[in-house]
């Protein structure tokens, strides 16, 4: 101890048991760094059981804005001896590892490195001097606010907001508990720690993971139903919509099956309701039938697809980029749809408004592409929400339009392949949606040319809707040494791994493809010819966006960063990986 | 009768119990004066799934099995619209048997009428969940060895509140039990027995004639163990409501959500989130 202090940039870990609830303790953690105007990220890596197993929850905080976890842990807080044996390779020059000497013992010698603080909270006696076991997680974060020498009032208005619905008694006793957790780091180990947080001056920020935003987006946009069956990782969208349905107006859903999670958001939709469906991609495979269905009936459709490893339930708690190909090809014969694939939080809330408002102009699908990692985990972020949002329904009538309408045809065939939408209850409108190929008025057509204007009306559409798309931007310098292109959530590994090679005077710039259909060919096609040398990062493993991207422009990217073990990539891989690139 | 029909023409068999269920629901629409632009039939893929294209209401004709969670959707966006499923056996107790035990049990207010020719007609005669055992069919050419389903009293023991068996050689019958099933409150599963006299000889105007019989004034439908006992009777079959559960609340009846307009009526744009935005600071 008593090294040089690091101010506002720490990497902080809990791990335990399943069970423990580290999950919430750890999202507490970063909330009191948020309040505190300091910038925080969490991330939980948990395994597909409910007891037992491995759970670890990773909290970065810095002055500045964060997009990803680096490597380095600089506090530990080892709720048993498996999470320091598997994360002590990982401890910091002059960090700390948290943990009660009374449960079970770490030694000196087992140390990676020599500057290791090994700081000993009583976490077991002192939860039971305040109020129960119950309490750990509450003293151990105490214990590290204590250790950084941060506000504890910031925790107990935290711990107020949490336990409040439990009663004065359980809020209460937190305080107590996390105080004298607090006290005890502080007075014992407090002084000389090399990591210190400090307050900054607070800002209108929230702490929200991705598909909270996601589905606040889908709350602003108007969604009025969700259909859907619980499966990791999308479970997190129609859980929160639960808990907000009945203020907002929005029935929700959980079905016996994905079949009729997708096949009732058709019929919502169907009926004139904005509706959406959330799944992962094993899910998906069961709603892939359905999801032809809105495109051959032009049933506007949203469905968020949170992808994790496959095939089959592959890792069903874990992150992945692999489903590319499955959500541009699901379902039989050619049909367009569209496929947003957000980055980072505020990409998921307009995505989701997007979304919706796409789907009723051009009367197709709308897929949502997110993952685990993106889905799960939580940013700081500016707020939002408050601004005005435009609504746009396309061609749906107005209920005296319709009443108007004379010899309707619900599939009429226009200049830019989109009919005028009737919704049932409208007069004078009355016509049949079918999954058979059908003529302008609905019915089963199978002649030749009813056939060809059909599936070309449903691809002119497409091609209309590709106008609203904006090409994306170059981000970084101009003249870069290389460039990266990625899409999704690699975002966030590549910001932070832009950071460090911008320190090492390295020139790099970043792609990102936040639609990958339509694809905003123009923009690759000049980037890729322009850059010096191109890398493809992506969470899978045979770089589908690459795929893609070749197959649309004929043009190759060089270079592949894939990682594909169920992990987000950490900064430090792109950084390495692009650093290696360049020197070859 | 009122033309209620939008002029295109059936492509049924001659002798198809088809029309017949066709006839029954338009009489049953017109004797209830439901204004058509506010019902939705809803089927799935079959012979009989055609159905909706011959009727002047809203239709949706969705994909094999999935009729019950394409009429709940449309029926949670919109629950003043009358909604009807229509489609055969195979689609509603076999590709779809997994949705019409959940749909029933959760008692929306939607009336699904299932043409019962056990057999498969589009297809060209297989056997179907509800053909009987020993069924010869080009898949089962040896006779088929399973037990068929018993539609009464699957959709009793699943929870549907209104339980009817009809047939296509009676249409007052098919279309009064139709009306019923409209009308009452709850989840209304009408069974019609029909004729394929394409794929399926066994099954006859005779055999009709023979085994069935109607229930008669002094049977009471609102007990439930014994509809279930009505349901197991096979020789002679009976014919009539066989269940009916009065005054239990619908699915749409517990969501204050639409407790005061269907969810299409609500007003869209300028939501204010605050109180979830709230949560997150």
């Amino acid at each position: 101890m008593g090294e040089k202090q690091v101010v506002n940039d720490l990497q902080w870990k809990v791990g335990g048991e399943a069970g423990m609830g580290i999950l919430n303790a750890g999202m507490m953690f970063a909330k009191i760094a948020m309040r505190g105007g300091l910038w925080s990220i969490a991330h939980a890596i948990y395994p597909s059981l409910i007891r037992g197993g491995h759970n670890h929850l990773d909290v970065r905080i810095s002055k500045e804005k964060i997009f990803a976890h680096r490597k380095e842990i600089d506090v530990l807080v080892a709720l048993n001896r498996q999470t320091f044996d598997l994360h002590k390779d990982k401890l910091s020059s002059g960090s700390g590892v948290i943990f009660d000497n009374d449960e079970y013992k770490i030694t000196e010698k087992e140390l990676p490195r020599k500057d290791i603080n090994l700081i000993h909270i009583p976490l077991l006696k002192i939860s039971n001097e305040n109020g129960g076991r119950i309490m750990r997680n509450t003293v151990a974060i105490g214990a590290t606010v204590g250790l950084v020498d941060y506000d504890i009032t910031l925790f107990n208005d935290i711990l107020r907001q949490t336990f409040g619905r439990k009663g004065e008694k359980v809020v209460d006793d937190n305080i107590k508990a996390a105080k004298a957790g607090y006290d005890y780091a502080k007075k014992n180990y407090g002084g000389g720690f090399k990591y210190k947080l400090k307050r900054a001056s607070p800002k209108k920020r929230i702490l929200i993971s991705g598909h909270e935003a996601v589905a606040l987006g889908a709350v602003k946009a108007g969604a009025k139903f969700i259909a859907a069956y619980p499966m990791t990782p999308a479970s997190s969208i129609l859980m929160s919509l639960a808990k907000w349905g009945k203020e907002y107006g929005i029935v929700v859903k959980q079905t016996e099956d994905e079949l009729a999670a997708m096949n009732m958001t058709v019929g919502a939709n169907f009926a004139g309701a904005r509706a959406l469906t959330a799944t992962s991609g094993g899910g998906f495979s069961l709603m892939v039938e359905a999801f032809g269905l809105a495109a051959m009936t032009e049933t506007p459709l949203v469905v968020v697809e949170s992808q994790r490893p496959g095939p089959a339930t592959g890792m069903a708690t874990q992150s992945g980029q692999g489903d590319v190909h499955f959500v541009l090809n699901a379902a039989p014969d050619d049909f367009p749809r569209i496929v947003i694939a957000p980055g980072d939080i505020q990409e998921c809330y307009q995505g989701a408004i997007n979304a919706f408002n796409l789907a009723e102009k051009y009367q197709l699908p709308v897929i949502i592409l997110t993952d685990k990692y993106l889905g799960e985990s939580y940013w700081t972020v500016d707020e939002f929400g408050n601004e005005k949002v435009k609504i746009e329904r396309g061609k749906l009538l107005a209920d005296a339009e319709a009443g108007k309408q004379k010899g309707y045809l619900r599939y009429k065939l226009t200049a830019d392949g989109i009919s005028p939408r009737a919704i049932p209850g409208q007069k004078n409108c009355m016509h049949t949606a079918s999954s058979y190929e059908h003529n302008e008025a609905g019915h089963e057509d199978e002649g030749e040319d009813v056939r060809t204007s059909m599936a070309e009306k449903r691809f002119k559409k497409f091609e209309v809707a590709k106008k609203e798309f904006r090409e994306p931007e170059l981000l970084g310098e101009k003249n870069a040494d290389i460039t990266v292109i990625g899409w999704g959530s690699t975002k966030n590994g590549i910001l932070e791994a832009m950071k460090m090679l911008k320190k090492d005077k390295i020139k790099v710039n970043y792609l990102q493809i936040k639609n990958i259909s339509p694809l905003p060919e123009k923009t690759i096609i000049d980037v890729l010819n322009k850059a010096k040398k191109t890398v493809l990062v992506e969470n899978n493993q045979s770089g589908q966006l690459g795929y893609i991207i070749r197959a649309a422009t004929g043009l190759s990217i060089k270079h592949k960063l894939l990682k594909y073990d169920g992990r987000p990539f950490f900064p430090h891989e792109i950084y390495d990986g692009i650093k290696k690139i360049l020197k070859e | 009768m009122e033309d209620i029909g939008t002029g295109q023409i059936p492509t049924w068999c001659p002798g198809c119990g088809d029309y017949v269920i066709l006839a029954s629901l338009k009489e049953a629409l017109i004797e209830l004066k439901l204004d058509l632009s506010n019902t939705v039939l809803v089927s799935g893929i079959g012979c009989g799934s055609k159905t909706p294209h011959f009727i002047k209401s809203y239709g949706f004709e969705g994909l094999h099995g999935r009729i019950m969670p394409v009429a709940t959707g449309i029926k949670l966006a919109n629950h003043k619209l009358t909604v009807i499923g229509v489609g055969g056996d195979g689609d509603g107790y076999g590709i779809g048997g997994n949705h019409f035990i959940h749909t029933a049990r959760r008692n929306l207010d939607i009336t699904y009428v299932l043409q019962n020719n056990e057999v498969y007609g589009l297809t060209k005669g297989q056997y179907s969940p509800t053909s009987p055992k020993g069924f010869i069919s080009p898949t089962t050419p040896e006779g088929s060895i399973d037990e068929p389903v018993n539609p009464v009293t699957t959709a009793i023991t699943a929870g549907a509140t209104f339980v009817a068996r009809s047939h296509s050689m009676d249409i007052n019958l098919t279309k009064e039990m139709i009306k019923q099933a409209i009308l009452h409150k709850g989840f209304s599963v009408v069974d019609v027995l029909q004729l394929c006299p394409t794929y399926n000889k066994m099954v006859t105007a005779q055999l009709f004639k023979d085994n069935l019989y109607k229930l008669g004034a002094d049977y009471d439908p609102s007990k439930k163990v014994k509809a279930f006992e009505k349901g197991l009777e096979m020789k002679p079959m009976p014919i009539g409501v066989i269940y009916r559960e009065e005054g239990k609340l619908t699915y749409e009846d517990q969501l204050p959500q639409i407790a005061e307009k269907p969810l299409v009526k609500h007003k869209i744009g300028e939501v204010d989130v605050s109180s979830i935005v709230n949560r997150y600071r």
